[in-house]
């Protein structure tokens, strides 16, 4: 299909949206659905069929809106109205008011700082655009960053503006993006491969499931453009199987993708030419390291294996291949569109731009957001994510997963970014923010993630296998409260031996919740192994101390 | 066969200067100069892991400690294989093993034989600081010649690479993962029933340790590993 | 029986070997195809067996023992039958500390099994998953494949008790 057919296709279903702007959108992620959004919808939809607005109020599910914990979420054009906890009995009143005053009992103000504090990049379509037609992505400026850049600009001036970007990869370890797509596009090679990590594995993260929910086709228009750049041909998305919905519109989206010639031979009625394929997660969290999920798209066990060489040089079936996460692909079109320069005003001195960040536990707003990088954990979690029910104290929040830390409340005015991060003792990671209040032992907290990383583990090197089994061990023996001081300085011994000699980043950072609780909540350690007391009331501590020391 | 002069990089290692070909390992080169570094699940003739950690080096202006017996050769590198912190952590990693499963040598066949033992005593491990794990695993002695203690075993993949690479059966791979992998034959079949395995013995002979040893033995005479080598030599003139 | 060469042929008569037939054939028979075919036989019959590793494994010429390697290294396949309903309780980090823990005995207590297990007349078997990625509705558990946000003691026995037969 050649620009002007893609362009006419989406200036049609603007000009059909200007005819009839009436319209109900229902919020159709995962959150939203297990909130029963699919019976609000179907009621909305006999609502419409019923009355006086018969096929003249479209009802359409749309993807993630974002505040999660109030919904189902449901919106209405042209007025704008937010309703929030929608039951299929409200359906009728609702309808209703679509072109009167809004239904007051039910809306969600979107003068919420939840709402206003948020700058839609990645997000920009979410909540916006019903996720299974290829036509409300078109109509919103979709695919016009993959034409600009076959038509206008040459692979080399892709990877320019990326790099001008600075946007670093959002999968957690944060490279630079621009600088990983040059090294693969300059490796000599015949055949080289995009792969889509998308197998979020980190618990209490769930950025990419919402935006391969609600916006699938960008991650596709960023990993061709990522083909056009490198030079590649064929693509993969590596997607965790328990992500069914995500997996089910990503089928969708290269169906149809595929349909309108975005995907195939001559894209855009060009000679370049991309495939992209879906390959399943299997349930083993160590595949999101580059080399272990490399050998299991080859089918094999996710045991990583020595870098370098590094994929960018001999990656999938020995092809110079490159990985980036599905958030980074998702910020390529409007980097594309809008320029590196654009993107790079976005954000800090060395994280620019834009971060979708997962707020869930112990806050008041739970769900997806988008801020700025820079902005301070405070705003984050007291401004955007209202704060701390139950009036609660806050004690840490959590970013990073199993590879970072617990912050605690002197960081709080420290803006977010990959520096910060690192030097407060976490890291960015995939952007899960767990938040903790003083109902969380953090000794506790710790050693829920040892029992993680001992059972993902994939046993291949030492440190790592007996490594993690020989620390978990201890954090129980710490929170029995059978431990003495000699078990923590043995603790500390193994952190600092398993993240200095572990062979790939799982075991490399294991010790980080370790650490960072060890060095913000000390007492709390001490309090369990000299009081055998647990501050937090979590552990049962002393319960069996007749078995220790 | 003399090699282009920009296939040799000179490099010092431990502040000797070292001379080696641009595809030499580390641990080639420092080991043709008599340098000892520590490996276990290395084995000249099979194809190189990473995984055992013991041959962890230093490298000037590089933070992260590199595997020698992967990690290739550059020009004015300098290597540190003996250090502090290197002993150390090669301290510790040993008592991991030792600690992980059951390596008690006074009953086992292969004392005296063993290259953990020898590790062990070549670090002076006199005791194990971690608490020993002792899991319960099992012992198959379904084939005729051999016998697998699991118990032994420190999962080196030895017997993994030598049936894949220079057997070519692929019989021995590992399961599970984590704390909890396992060396199996087939499909976790008592090895007496395997169909692909050949009875060949190569597994027994990489073997480091009494996890893989022969039937009829009370005590293990050494292992005879100069095949290897060999037959990599000889595919290699093929 | 040593290992056929060539055409495996599938462990029984089974209309959905076709299925799994249809993924390897999509894949060409590539070694890489292993773990998308085993996705196909665990979709297909809810679990891997001896029988449909063998036949996977020598259709592919894969060997035995990485077949089983694999099958064994990933915890989204079982190799164990399923119970007719099936009770996943996330243990992700917003769930654990919202009181995942305390479903997860309640679950293992009401129905006398430990995680990972099936009661003995096969009704229900109890899991546990990673992150469901439904933090901001959690503690969650997943009934059937219906995720069941919020969930607390009452609720999660009131549903096991819906599976119960009457």
């Amino acid at each position: 299909m050649t620009p002007e057919q893609l362009e006419q296709i989406a200036s049609e279903e603007t000009a059909a949206r200007a005819r009839n702007p009436r319209r109900l959108s229902v919020c159709m992620a995962a959150g939203c659905i297990s909130s029963n959004s699919d019976a609000v919808k179907k009621a909305l939809e006999r609502a419409v069929a019923g009355g006086p607005l018969k096929d003249a109020c479209p009802v359409t599910g749309v993807g993630c809106m974002g505040l999660c914990s109030r919904g189902p979420l449901v919106s209405t054009e042209p007025a704008g109205v937010l309703y929030q906890n929608v039951t299929p009995e409200d359906a009728g009143e609702i309808v209703g008011a679509v072109s009167g005053p809004a239904v007051e009992r039910l809306q969600c103000s979107r003068e919420l700082p939840f709402f206003k504090r948020q700058v839609g990049v990645v997000l920009e379509n979410s909540g916006q655009i019903n996720p299974e037609r290829i036509e409300d992505y078109l109509a919103a400026k979709g695919y016009a960053a993959l034409v600009q850049a076959l038509t206008e600009m040459r692979p080399a001036e892709v990877i320019e503006q990326v790099s001008r970007s600075g946007l670093r990869g959002r999968g957690g370890a944060g490279y630079p993006t621009g600088l990983k797509w040059s090294t693969v596009a300059k490796a000599r090679a015949e055949t080289r491969y995009v792969i889509c990590n998308a197998d979020e594995g980190d618990p209490g993260a769930f950025m990419d499931r919402s935006v391969l929910e609600s916006d699938p086709q960008r991650v596709l228009e960023g990993m061709i453009i990522a083909g056009y750049a490198v030079g590649a041909s064929r693509g993969y998305i590596y997607v965790r199987a328990e992500y069914p919905l995500a997996i089910a519109r990503l089928n969708t989206a290269i169906r149809q993708a595929k349909h309108l010639g975005l995907l195939g031979s001559q894209i855009g009625n060009t000679e370049f030419a991309f495939d992209i394929e879906l390959r399943l997660g299997a349930g083993a969290f160590v595949c999101g390291e580059e080399t272990a999920l490399i050998a299991s798209i080859e089918g094999g066990r996710g045991t990583p294996r020595p870098r370098p060489p590094y994929p960018a040089q001999a990656g999938l079936f020995g092809a110079p291949t490159l990985i980036n996460n599905v958030e980074t692909f998702a910020n390529i079109p409007p980097i594309i569109r809008n320029g590196g320069d654009w993107y790079a005003a976005m954000g800090t001195q060395r994280s620019k731009g834009t971060k979708v960040f997962a707020l869930t536990g112990k806050i008041n707003c739970t769900g997806l957001i988008e801020v700025p990088m820079g902005m301070s954990l405070r705003e984050i979690i007291f401004e955007v994510g209202g704060g701390v029910p139950e009036g609660r104290k806050f004690k840490a929040v959590q970013t990073g997963g199993p590879s970072g830390g617990c912050i605690p409340e002197q960081f709080l005015d420290m803006p977010v970014d990959y520096d910060s991060l690192a030097q407060a003792g976490s890291i960015m990671g995939s952007g899960g923010m767990i938040v903790m209040d003083d109902s969380s032992c953090m000794v506790d907290v710790a050693k829920y993630f040892m029992e993680f990383c001992m059972s993902e583990s994939c046993g291949k090197c030492i440190p790592c296998r007996a490594g993690t089994a020989q620390m978990y061990d201890l954090l129980a023996k710490i929170c029995e409260g059978r431990a003495a001081l000699d078990d923590l300085a043995m603790l500390e011994d193994l952190c600092d031996m398993v993240k200095n000699t572990s062979l790939c980043g799982l075991g490399q950072s294991a010790p980080n919740p370790v650490l960072s609780t060890l060095r913000y909540f000390r007492d709390e350690y001490l309090a369990h192994i000299q009081e055998k007391k647990c501050p937090a009331g979590v552990c049962a501590c002393g319960m069996k101390q007749e078995a220790g020391s | 066969m003399t090699p282009a002069v920009s296939d040799v990089k000179t490099l010092q290692i431990d502040g000797i200067d070292v001379s080696a070909q641009a595809d030499q390992t580390i641990l080639d080169a420092a080991r043709e100069k008599g340098l000892s570094i520590p490996t276990l699940c290395h084995l000249d003739g099979l194809g190189d892991v990473g995984a055992c950690r013991l041959c962890l080096v230093e490298i000037k202006g590089t933070s992260k400690l590199l595997p020698a017996c992967v990690t290739r050769v550059e020009e004015g590198m300098e290597v540190t294989t003996q250090s502090e912190r290197l002993l150390k952590y090669r301290r510790m990693t040993l008592e991991l093993l030792f600690a992980e499963r059951n390596h008690v040598c006074s009953v086992c066949v292969a004392n005296g034989h063993c290259d953990l033992q020898v590790l062990g005593q070549a670090h002076g491990l006199t005791h194990v600081q971690f608490p020993y794990r002792y899991p319960k695993l099992p012992m198959d002695a379904s084939h005729d010649r051999f016998v697998v203690d699991h118990n032994r075993c420190v999962l080196c993949t030895r017997c993994v690479r030598v049936c894949d690479e220079v057997e070519g059966a692929h019989t021995w791979d590992v399961m599970s993962r984590g704390i909890g992998s396992m060396v199996i034959t087939d499909l976790h079949q008592p090895w007496g029933e395997s169909d692909t395995c050949t009875s060949c013995g190569k597994c027994v002979q990489v073997c480091p340790t009494g996890a893989l040893f022969e039937k009829g033995k009370a005590r293990l005479v050494a292992k005879s590993r100069d095949f290897l080598p060999y037959l990599a030599m000889m595919r290699e003139g093929k | 029986m040593p290992p056929t060469l060539g055409k495996a042929s599938p462990p029984s008569e089974d209309k959905r070997w076709k299925i799994v037939a249809a993924t390897m054939r999509r894949h060409g028979f590539s070694r890489n195809a292993l773990i998308e075919t085993l996705h196909t036989v665990q979709q297909s019959f809810g679990f891997l067996d001896r029988p449909s590793l063998e036949y996977v494994a020598q259709s592919l010429r894969v060997p035995l023992s990485k077949a089983f390697g694999v099958a064994t290294f990933y915890h989204f396949f079982s190799l164990k039958p399923p119970g007719d309903h099936t009770c996943v309780i996330c243990l992700g980090t917003a769930c654990y500390i919202k009181g995942a823990p305390q479903l997860l005995a309640e679950v293992e207590q009401s129905l006398g099994i430990k995680q990972g297990e099936t009661t003995a007349d096969g009704h229900v078997s109890v899991l546990t998953a990673r992150c469901v990625g439904s933090c901001s509705l959690a503690p969650v558990a997943l009934f059937d494949s219906e995720v069941a946000p919020r969930l607390n003691a009452v609720e999660m026995r009131g549903r096991l008790a819906r599976w119960m037969p009457s």
